[in-house]
Order: C-alpha cells, then sequence, then structure tokens
C-alpha cells in the first residue's frame, strides 16, 4: 500500500512509518525537517498548498500526525498548523483520489476537566476543550471526520500519553525534572491514568490504517493500552527505569492549579516561549482520571497491545541503561 | 406493529390547544387526541397517551393523580408488556385534555372515563393503573367494569382515611380555601410541590415536563378543582360516592398489585395499611427510599408491573416444567414434601411441661422446661385473649432472654407471626423496616417502647415487664406479660396454627442496602430446625451456649437447654474466653453456636482463663460458627480454645440457613481455591448455579439455566424445605430471587469443584465485570491477605460494567488499631507504595488497576466480618478519579 504519513519527525510518526517500511508498504512521509528515514520525504509544512499536493498524488492512504504539540504559544499558530493544517490535507488527499484517511487526534478534543473513568470516545468538542492544543486538534477531527464519505473513508484515533524510548514530550520531562528533585506528585497521585506505550500506539495506527473502510470510519477511536495506574505509580516507575529518585513531596491539588493559572496568565502576559513548569492544563491532567473503554477500539481496529506498561517500563529501563541512544 | 381498533387519531391543530412538545422519555408517537361522550353525554377532547398495540392478552388502563398528567405513565409504555395495549389519558381539565367549565365530582369523573374508554375500543381484558387521585378513579371505573376487569395495580394512592385520620396533613392544608385557590391555581406552587418531593430530587428536564401542562392559572383551575373534590367530612358531595366505592374495593377477587413509595409526605404507609386489608390477596412492593412519585423515583416499578400482567395473561408454569432445556429439566424436578406427621416449634415445651431441667441460662438467671411450658402456655392464651388474632404481626423489641424466648412460642403458639429486626439496624432502619411489616403489635421493654413511639410503629403495645400506671400511659402500653399470662392462666388455649400458616417475617443485616424482611411459614422453621438437628447430630444432652445470642431462640424447637453469655448482643466482638467458659458451665454445654466476630476476641483474650473456666470448654464437643466464613487461621487458633471440639462452619444466609456445612479438617483438605469453600450441600438441600453472563457484558441479561457441573461459576441457587417462603412486601425483590420456580436465587456467587463442594467467591453485586473477563473477589482477597504485612484486603471494581478495572485495597499489619465499629467513615485510601503495590500484584493472579492502602475496611453490622465491597469500591472509585471526581 502507498502511505504518506505526515509528522514523521515525532517519536509516534517515525515509529509508524518505520513499522509501515518494515511490512513493505510505499511510505512517504511529510514534514518539515528531514525525518531521518530511508523512504520518500516531502519537506515542508502541511498549510503549505504546493507541498501537500506533491505528497498526496498516488497515496493510497494518509496517516495525519503532523501537529503543532505544545502547552504553550499563540493561538495563531496552533490554530493555522492544527486547523488549516488538517483542512488543507484533507481536501488535497480527497482531490487526489486517496482511498482512506487516519487523522490522529487526542483524547483531550472531548475532555473538559471532569474525570473520565472507563469512558468512550465522546464527540470533539472546540467550544469545550481545554487549552490552544486541544481546541485547535478538537476543530482539526470535526473537519476530518466531517470529509468522510463513502468514496473517502475517514478515521480519527485518539493516542492517550504516548510514552517510551527517544520521547522528548512527557519521559523526558519528568525525568528531568525528577533529577533536578523539582518533580512533585500532585494531590493524592491516586487519579488512574491511562498510557499507551509508543510501539503499541504506532501498531494501532498502522491497524487504523489498514482498518479504514467500508466498516470503519467515520467516527473516533480512543487507543491507550486498556491498563490505568494511579498517575503516582507511573511517575514512579518512569523515575525507575530512569535511574532518577521518584517524586516524594506531594503539592495538594488546589495549590497546583492555582500555580498553573497562576503560569497561565504570566507566560502569556510576558510573551515567554520557554517551557513553563506548569500549566493549569498540565495540572488538570495531571490530577484527574483519564481512562477508557477500549472495547470499541479493539474490535474496529482488530488490534490490541503487544508491549504494555510492564514490558515497556522494562525497555524504557534498558534504553536508559545503554544510554539513550537514538531511535 | 399493528394498531389497535380504533378511530384515527385526531391530530392536534396548532394554535388550539398546547400540545405536549419534545419532553424527556415521551414518543410523540403515543400522544393523540380523542373525543368521547363525558357523563352528560356532551362531547370532550381528551389528550391519550397510547401505544397503538393491538391488545392480544389485554389493556393496561393507567390513571394519573392531581397534579400530574399521563406524562407520569411514560415508562409503562416504553416498556410495555408484549401483547398489552397501554392507554394513559389526561383527566378533563388536566394535562393536555379538554378544560371543562364547571369542576366535575368523582362520579362524574367515573363516568366520563367509561365514556373514553368506549371511545377508544377498549374490550376484552383490562387491568387498571393509578397513582394518586387516579387510584380511586381508576378503582370506580374497575368496579363498573367488572366483567371486562382482570387485575387492578395501585401506587401511592388511598380510597379512604383510615379510622381516625384526618386525611394527609398537606392535602388538608392545600383543601383549606385560600391556600387552595394561591397554593394551586393562582401560583404553580402544588404543581410544583409535588415533583419536588422526589428524593433524589428530580432533573430539571423532567420537572418542567411534569409542570408542563399547567403553565397559567386558567390552565391550572382542575388542579385546585380535584383538591377541593376530596372530601373529607360527611356532606360533600362525593362523600359517598368515595365511601361506596371503598367499600366496593372489599369486594374486587382479581389480582392486585400494589407498589409504593413509603416516603410520601401525603400517602404515608398508613394508607397502604388500609389498601392492604380492602385487598388482601394483593401483592405488595414497597421502593424503599421512593416517595409519592413512585414511578419517577423507582422507574423499576414498569419492570414489575409489566412482568405482573403478563403472568395474569399466561399463568406460570408449574415448577420443574421448563420448556426446551433439558439440563434444567432434571434439576428441577419438584420437591417432594416429606411424609411425617408435621412436629409443631413447640412440641418440646409441651412434652416437657414437668421437667424440672434447664431450658434457658441467661446471666446466671435459670428457667426450667416447666416454667416455660407453662409461660408459654398462659401466654398464648392471654395474647389470644388481648387481642392478638391469628397472622398477626408482633414486633419483638425485646434482647435475647427467657421472656423473648417465652413470647416467640406463645405468639407462635397464638398462631400470630413475628417480626424480628437486628439492633444494628439503628433506629431509621428499624423504623423502615417494622413500618414496611405493618406490625400489629409491639412487645418491648420500657427502652423499647419508648423507641417504638419514636419510631411511630403502628400497633398495640405489650410490656415485657409491668409499668407504673404513669408511664403506661406515655407509653401506650395496653397490656404486660405478666397480665396476660395471668389472664391467660386456666383460659382455654387458642387453636394452634396449622404448618402452612405464617411464622416469621425476619430482617435481613441490611449490608447492601435496606434491610428485608423475610418471610417464613411453620413448615419453613420446622424444616430448618429438623436440619440443623440432623446436621450436627443434636442428641438431648447437647446443651448449646447462643454465643451467637439470637440462637437462643431456638433451644425449645430444637428440645436442648440453652445459654446466653453476658454480652450485649449488638457487640458480638465483646464476647471474651472467660464469659463463654462461664455460659457454658452455667448449662453444661457440649455446643457453641458463635459468630466469627465473636470468636476473634474469645480467642484473643483465652490466656485469662481460670483452670475451672478451661474444664468447661473442654467439655464441648462442637463449635458451629455462623454469619460469615471463618478464615482457616482463626479456626486454627479457636481450636486451641476448645480442644476437644470440632470446628464447623455452616454456610447459608438469612432466607436459607444451613445450605451446607464443612468442618475444619474439610477445610484443609481441600486447600487454597477460587473463593471459600462452604462444603458440601446439606442433606436435601439441593444447590444449583445460575452461570454469570459472559464478560464484557453490560448487564445481566434475562434468566439463564441452571446447571450443577463443577467448575462453572455463577450465581448459587438453593432449593429445599426450609428456604424462605418469600420477601415481604418486595414484590420485585421476590420475583427476581425467585426466577427459577422452586428455587431461591441467593445474590452469591460460587462454583462446585469435582469433589461436590461449593466455593464461594463474593455476591453477584461484587462481580468485577471487566472488558475481558469477569473477575470474582474472594479467591484475590485470600492471596493477598497472603502477602506478608496485609492484615485484610477487599477486591472490587471501578469504571463502568463491561470496562471495569480491578483495584485492591489493603489495611497493613502497620495500619492503627480497629476502631469503634459501624459503617461508613473514612478509610483513608492512599495509594500504596512501591513494593506492598509490587508484592500485591504479583500475588492477585490478575491484572491489578491500583493498589491503595486504607486505614480500616467498613463492615456490615451483624457480624461485623462482611467487608461491604460496595462502599469501598464507592470509595476508591472517588479516591481513583482525582480531582474532581
Amino acid at each position: 500500500m502507498r502511505v504518506l504519513v505526515t509528522g514523521a519527525s515525532g517519536l509516534l510518526g517515525r515509529t509508524t512509518a518505520g513499522l509501515l517500511l518494515r511490512r513493505g508498504d510505499d511510505v512517504t512521509v511529510l514534514q518539515r525537517r528531514g525525518a531521518g528515514l530511508s523512504c520518500a520525504e516531502v519537506l515542508g509544512s502541511v498549510t503549505d498548498e504546493d507541498a501537500v499536493a506533491r505528497a498526496v498524488r498516488g497515496q493510497d492512504a494518509v496517516l495525519h500526525l503532523a501537529a503543532k504539540v505544545d502547552v504553550v504559544g499563540r493561538p495563531e499558530e496552533y490554530e493555522h498548523t492544527n486547523v488549516r493544517g488538517t483542512a488543507t490535507l484533507v481536501s488535497a488527499a480527497r482531490d487526489a483520489g486517496v482511498s482512506r484517511f487516519v487523522q490522529v487526534s487526542s483524547p483531550s478534543v472531548a475532555h473538559a476537566g471532569r474525570p473520565l473513568c472507563g469512558a468512550g470516545a465522546e464527540p470533539a468538542d472546540p467550544g469545550r476543550a481545554r487549552g490552544h492544543y486541544a481546541r485547535t486538534k478538537a476543530a482539526a477531527e470535526l473537519i476530518a471526520l466531517g470529509a468522510d464519505s463513502p468514496g473517502f473513508p475517514v478515521l480519527a484515533v485518539r493516542p492517550h500519553l504516548v510514552w517510551g524510548p527517544g520521547d522528548t514530550q512527557l519521559v523526558a520531562r519528568l525525568v528531568a525534572r525528577a533529577r533536578a528533585g523539582r518533580l512533585p506528585v500532585l494531590g493524592s497521585g491516586a487519579a488512574l491514568i491511562d498510557t499507551t506505550y509508543v510501539d503499541d500506539a504506532a501498531a494501532a495506527l498502522v491497524a487504523a490504517v489498514d482498518a479504514c473502510g467500508p466498516s470503519a470510519h467515520g467516527e473516533p477511536l480512543v487507543v491507550s493500552g486498556g491498563d490505568p495506574r494511579p498517575v503516582a505509580e507511573v511517575f514512579n516507575r518512569l523515575c525507575r527505569a530512569a535511574r532518577v529518585p521518584p517524586p516524594r513531596r506531594h503539592v495538594p491539588v488546589p495549590l497546583a492549579l492555582a500555580a498553573g493559572s497562576a503560569v497561565d496568565l504570566l507566560w502569556a502576559a510576558s510573551r515567554r516561549t520557554g517551557t513553563p513548569p506548569i500549566t493549569r492544563f498540565l495540572a488538570e491532567q495531571l490530577t484527574t482520571a483519564h481512562w477508557f473503554d477500549q472495547r470499541r477500539t479493539r474490535s474496529v481496529l482488530r488490534w490490541s497491545p503487544a508491549v504494555g506498561l510492564e514490558d515497556g517500563f522494562e525497555r524504557l529501563a534498558a534504553w536508559y541503561a545503554a544510554g539513550c541512544p537514538p531511535r | 406493529m399493528s394498531t389497535a381498533p380504533t378511530a384515527p387519531p385526531v391530530p392536534v391543530a396548532p394554535g388550539t390547544r398546547p400540545a405536549p412538545g419534545d419532553v424527556p422519555g415521551l414518543d410523540p408517537a403515543w400522544s393523540r387526541v380523542v373525543t368521547a361522550r363525558d357523563a352528560e353525554g356532551r362531547e370532550r377532547e381528551w389528550h391519550v397517551l397510547d401505544n397503538g398495540v393491538e391488545p392480544r392478552d389485554g389493556t393496561l388502563l393507567c390513571l394519573h393523580g392531581n397534579p400530574t398528567w399521563s406524562y407520569l405513565w411514560r415508562g409503562l409504555l416504553a416498556d410495555a408488556p408484549v401483547g398489552w395495549r397501554v392507554v394513559a389519558p389526561d383527566h378533563l381539565g388536566m394535562g393536555f385534555s379538554e378544560r371543562p367549565d364547571a369542576p366535575r365530582t368523582l362520579a362524574q369523573r367515573v363516568a366520563d372515563l367509561g365514556g373514553l374508554t368506549d371511545a377508544l375500543h377498549v374490550t376484552g381484558p383490562v387491568v387498571t393503573v393509578g397513582h394518586d387521585w387516579g387510584g380511586i378513579l381508576s378503582l370506580g371505573w374497575a368496579l363498573a367494569h367488572r366483567d371486562q376487569l382482570h387485575g387492578v395495580v395501585l401506587g401511592n394512592t388511598a380510597v379512604a382515611q383510615p379510622p381516625g385520620d384526618l386525611g394527609p396533613p398537606l392535602i388538608r392544608l392545600a383543601r383549606l380555601p385560600g391556600v387552595r385557590t394561591v397554593g394551586c391555581v393562582t401560583t404553580p406552587a402544588f404543581v410544583r410541590a409535588t415533583s419536588a418531593l422526589s428524593r433524589p430530587p428530580l432533573p430539571r428536564e423532567v420537572r418542567d415536563a411534569l409542570a408542563l401542562p399547567y403553565a397559567t392559572a386558567p390552565r391550572r383551575r382542575a388542579v385546585g378543582d380535584f383538591v377541593a373534590d376530596i372530601p373529607f367530612s360527611a356532606g360533600h358531595p362525593s362523600y359517598d360516592a368515595v365511601a361506596e366505592l371503598a367499600e366496593g374495593v372489599r369486594s374486587l377477587d382479581v389480582p392486585a398489585l400494589l407498589f409504593w413509595g413509603p416516603r410520601d409526605p401525603v400517602f404515608g404507609e398508613r394508607y397502604l395499611t388500609d389498601l392492604r386489608d380492602r385487598l388482601p390477596h394483593a401483592q405488595v412492593h414497597r421502593f424503599e427510599g421512593a416517595s409519592h412519585l413512585v414511578t419517577e423515583d423507582a422507574p423499576e416499578y414498569a419492570g414489575l408491573v409489566a412482568a405482573w400482567v403478563t403472568d395474569l395473561a399466561a399463568p406460570a408454569p408449574p415448577a420443574g416444567a421448563h420448556a426446551g432445556d433439558p439440563e434444567a429439566e432434571e434439576l428441577e424436578l419438584p420437591f417432594e414434601p416429606p411424609l411425617e406427621p408435621f412436629e409443631p416449634l413447640w412440641s418440646a415445651l409441651d412434652r416437657r411441661a414437668l421437667d424440672p431441667g434447664p431450658v434457658m441460662s441467661v446471666r446466671g438467671a435459670t428457667v426450667s422446661w416447666a416454667a416455660m411450658s407453662r409461660r408459654v402456655t398462659e401466654l398464648a392464651a392471654g395474647l389470644a385473649a388481648g387481642g392478638v388474632r391469628p397472622g398477626d404481626r408482633v414486633a419483638l423489641l425485646v434482647e435475647p432472654s427467657a421472656d423473648l424466648t417465652a413470647v416467640v412460642y406463645a405468639v407462635w403458639r397464638a398462631g400470630a407471626v413475628v417480626v424480628v429486626t437486628d439492633k444494628g439496624l439503628g433506629l431509621a432502619g428499624m423504623r423502615r423496616a417494622l413500618r414496611g411489616a405493618a406490625v400489629d403489635h409491639v412487645v418491648a421493654g420500657t427502652a423499647g417502647l419508648a423507641a417504638a413511639r419514636a419510631m411511630g410503629l403502628p400497633g398495640s403495645r405489650i410490656a415485657v415487664h409491668p409499668v407504673p400506671a404513669a408511664a403506661r400511659r406515655l407509653l401506650g402500653v395496653d397490656h404486660d406479660l405478666d397480665e396476660l399470662a395471668r389472664r391467660g392462666a386456666g383460659a382455654p388455649p387458642p387453636a394452634p396454627p396449622g404448618p402452612d400458616a405464617d411464622c416469621a417475617v425476619v430482617f435481613t443485616s441490611g449490608a447492601t442496602g435496606p434491610a428485608k424482611g423475610v418471610a417464613y411459614r411453620h413448615r419453613q422453621v420446622r424444616a430448618q430446625v429438623d436440619l440443623v438437628r440432623a446436621t450436627y447430630a443434636l442428641g438431648p444432652d447437647d446443651t448449646f451456649v447462643a454465643a451467637f445470642a439470637p440462637f437462643s431462640i431456638l433451644g425449645p424447637a430444637l428440645g436442648l437447654g440453652s445459654s446466653v453469655p453476658d454480652i450485649d448482643v449488638t457487640a458480638p466482638d465483646t464476647l471474651t474466653a472467660a464469659l463463654l467458659a462461664d455460659a457454658a458451665a452455667a448449662v453444661d454445654a457440649r455446643v457453641v453456636f458463635a459468630s466469627p466476630a465473636a470468636l476473634r476476641r474469645v480467642v484473643a483474650t483465652s490466656g485469662d482463663l481460670r483452670p475451672s473456666q478451661r474444664d468447661a470448654l473442654l467439655r464441648v464437643r462442637l463449635l458451629m460458627s455462623a454469619g460469615a466464613p471463618v478464615p482457616a487461621r482463626l479456626l486454627a487458633a479457636v481450636g486451641e480454645v476448645l480442644p476437644r471440639a470440632s470446628l464447623h462452619t455452616p454456610y447459608g444466609m438469612t432466607e436459607v440457613l444451613p445450605v451446607t456445612d464443612v468442618s475444619y479438617e474439610e477445610v484443609r483438605e481441600a486447600g487454597a481455591g477460587e473463593g471459600v469453600c462452604v462444603g458440601r450441600p446439606l442433606p436435601g438441600v439441593e444447590v444449583a448455579l445460575e452461570p454469570l453472563a459472559g464478560p464484557g457484558s453490560e448487564e445481566g441479561g434475562g434468566r439463564r439455566s441452571l446447571v450443577d457441573r463443577p467448575g462453572v461459576t455463577g450465581e448459587i441457587c438453593v432449593r429445599a424445605a426450609h428456604v424462605k417462603d418469600r420477601y415481604d412486601a418486595l414484590e420485585a425483590t421476590e420475583r427476581s430471587s425467585s426466577r427459577h420456580p422452586g428455587w431461591h436465587a441467593t445474590g452469591d456467587v460460587g462454583h462446585l469443584d469435582d469433589a461436590g463442594r461449593l466455593w464461594v467467591e463474593g455476591r453477584t453485586v461484587h462481580v468485577i465485570s471487566g472488558a475481558e473477563a469477569l473477575v470474582t473477589p474472594v479467591a484475590i482477597e485470600q492471596r493477598v491477605e497472603s502477602v506478608v504485612g496485609v492484615r485484610a484486603a477487599a477486591v472490587v471494581g471501578v469504571g463502568p460494567p463491561g470496562a471495569q478495572v480491578v483495584v485492591v485495597v489493603v489495611v497493613a499489619d502497620d495500619a492503627p488499631g480497629p476502631g469503634r465499629r459501624g459503617r461508613g467513615g473514612a478509610m483513608r485510601l492512599r495509594v500504596a507504595e512501591h513494593d506492598l503495590a509490587e508484592h500485591v500484584r504479583r500475588t492477585a493472579g490478575t491484572a491489578v488497576a491500583a493498589v491503595l492502602r486504607a486505614d480500616r475496611l467498613p463492615l456490615d453490622i451483624r457480624h461485623a466480618s462482611k467487608v461491604d465491597r460496595v462502599e469501598v469500591a464507592r470509595q476508591a472509585a472517588r479516591a481513583l478519579a482525582g480531582h474532581g471526581g
């Protein structure tokens, strides 16, 4: 199958493209910087109509991961990449006769701050999603699913908290803070959160590309390991794998939320661009339960996680023990 | 779906009359306008909800009350029984029906309804369903259409004021002329107040929907007129019509179903009692916690009504007839009753009427068989003379004692029914239970009489001991036992009840939800006593200690003397080894009946025994511990306190006890397994399992065939002569528990092994419904409790059914010692540290999402030994939801 993967320079995109390549698919990648994969590559932004038109030409499937992922920054930047980029890609793909489109989304598109316990994939809601990222990803998902039609099946997949060796988002930041002794447990640390090991997430995306068609389209599916744990335990295991001291200090939830809100204001006022210690969004994410009913996902995608938490922690530990070689 | 043979529905012309729009739960296709002649022959337009089904089996005619409308019945329309048309009109002047110019009386309204059912072509069998003032109207229709009438269903309604009652206080208030106009018509206060009675509060959309047709004062006029038409005194235009109707109800011999929200401040419990008096054959379900709008508070009423009318149309097949299910057929052969002549429960008292030996020793005071026999005979006659009639219900608020035993046997001898609750339920729980049981008499000590007054219990009052005149008046005492015994001395004994007479209503401990009343007939209690005697080979010398005090009641029926240790009955864990030994010495006991909570402290205090006390315990040959499974570790320790006793644990529940029995040796031989080994079913007791619905399913889904193959996990079902007769005033619960005719579904989950032993794995409500497997808690808890440093464990599921994850809550050895007993209270849940969590995960044998530490686990009241997993799950779910959970 000829597959276009956008955003292949990130951990999940690169892993997924690699998986497709290894099983013999004809892969093209599209992103701004070189992904370092031995396959066809188009360099450019998903908002660049010319680059996009070149990239989608002759493809059977599009797997769209490219997005601006962060907790800070101006709303226009998110709007531009996530909403306009998706609209551009969807319309180009449809025009080029692409026969399946998988939109990689996020559970945060349907999350308004309440705990999610064994939740299904609720419709994306840009009006209620928290933060620029979630709001624009929600709008993007609606655009992609809105284009779903018999000749152009669209599936939205929402991997939840992807982590693993080489992860610069969740794991690396946590470990750096823990190493500096500045990683507290927010609240009781009991909130159950589900996560997805990167290889399992990549396999789910490949499964989504395969499944997308007459019997699987037009709906969002949350992808996770289906093995939730208290957030304190997840932190603890990640720190142990990286051989840094696990967090001991507890910060009360109201304080964390207040600190998050204050930081939101400060960062916005000072137009700082560095990564803040905490944001309101992050404080909420780390103190409320997030875990999902995976039955629908697993039956539609005919996929289930092969690695999971325990093996994942072991692989992470081995990777740190080996000195964090590039993946 | 075929449509009913009626005129086509008249569409509501927009603008002419408000119509129900898009309201929650109402299918617009049900809504129609029908023209019918009223009592005076004038054409009226009615708004009717009609499911339009061909009435193959019949029609349910559902009448709402005031100030609601047919919307009230949407659940019954949605869940209509197959083959039944459901018709629910709005009364004239109410809902979306025409507003007549003048108020209509009861007689007119009954005639109006007759005109409407003609217009709707309601022919063939009809079951009327009425709520509030719709109840009396439905009965009016019923009495006028007896040829068609196949049943009556009533919920929170009244046909008469109970004697001495001036009518519901709230209605009396609403009826005062000024209040009526302002409260019912000028303002929507009455309309709104009615839907505000619900607990928990109704969703706003539903409250709005209930008030929808009463938006303006003119549209509310009939609300006030209805209230005005309630005849509280003679001379009222509707007084005679109501009185006639109320008497007419007594002549109804069709099946009747009463469903009730007992928290109704309008039609309280006494109105249910009045209706049960008029319809003594009625089946009853009290939806505990539900209020006046019982259809809203207990929407499951619809399922009950549907199942009930379905059975009316197709009489239940005899037990054992299970079409197309060969496996089940084999298991469901009808039970053969024993052929021996029936031996009444008091027969040993008659036989030993001259025996000077001890029948009971309580706190050092001993009563002989002869004295007890005489007392029972005199009291039985005295009770009859004092107004206790056969079938009357007698609440006993008396601690285990010789007085209690005497009263119980006297009540039985007089043909009346004892009602027994547990003080552990607390005043509120006992009040719910005893009012729900509609007791006719209360026997109590002074404290109990004061409690009865505080609880507002109905019925006459009988004091255990003579009470001074002033207190007598204050507590409303009618009789005392000594006085009744004097009256009974020499009087002819009352006619003895037969084996099928009701014998007892015993309340469950309420460990899972409100306590349930369990009704027994004499033959069932007799069968229980016989089974206990046979199981433990109890001979004439086997006097016993009732360390679990309620067992002392069974002494005379077993023909055995007994002794009650000197402890507070509600605190079984205050029994020490020394107190147990003293109680044993008092009657030279060979047998001890105990509970696990009591045993723990006995073991802990065994070092304090004096040599003479050790000797008394040496003579005990059998220890039976009932109430909850006894951990093997504890049994082993008990063996050292009672070195010559064989240690037995029966398995059973309030509804059927015992089901199985297991000895300590058998427990050890069985070894570890998936659950608690409770032994083999006793002779005459059959055990089968209803397999659990498959994993990932969201609900149980109907009834599944019973199996007795080894290795199948399912709900434990029991058939035996001593199974309860029925749940009292809990028709829906009764239907569910006896859904396999002849069997009692226990609510416990377990399996049989290859050796025929039963293993209990938890309660059906404790089964964790994960995406890939159904998980039962007990075996996991046992494994986790073997981890060093873990004192106790509870395994629960959190999340939606079908996608639940397993959570293990542990109390570590270093947790603060057990504090005051009782339910609720903070468990202080927190995430277990890494090493403990890893240990627990490795031992659990199943995927565990979270390991939490707790300072304590909530326990049930009666035995203080069963973990309330529902409460654990509730608190764990909250903790694991994190902020905002």
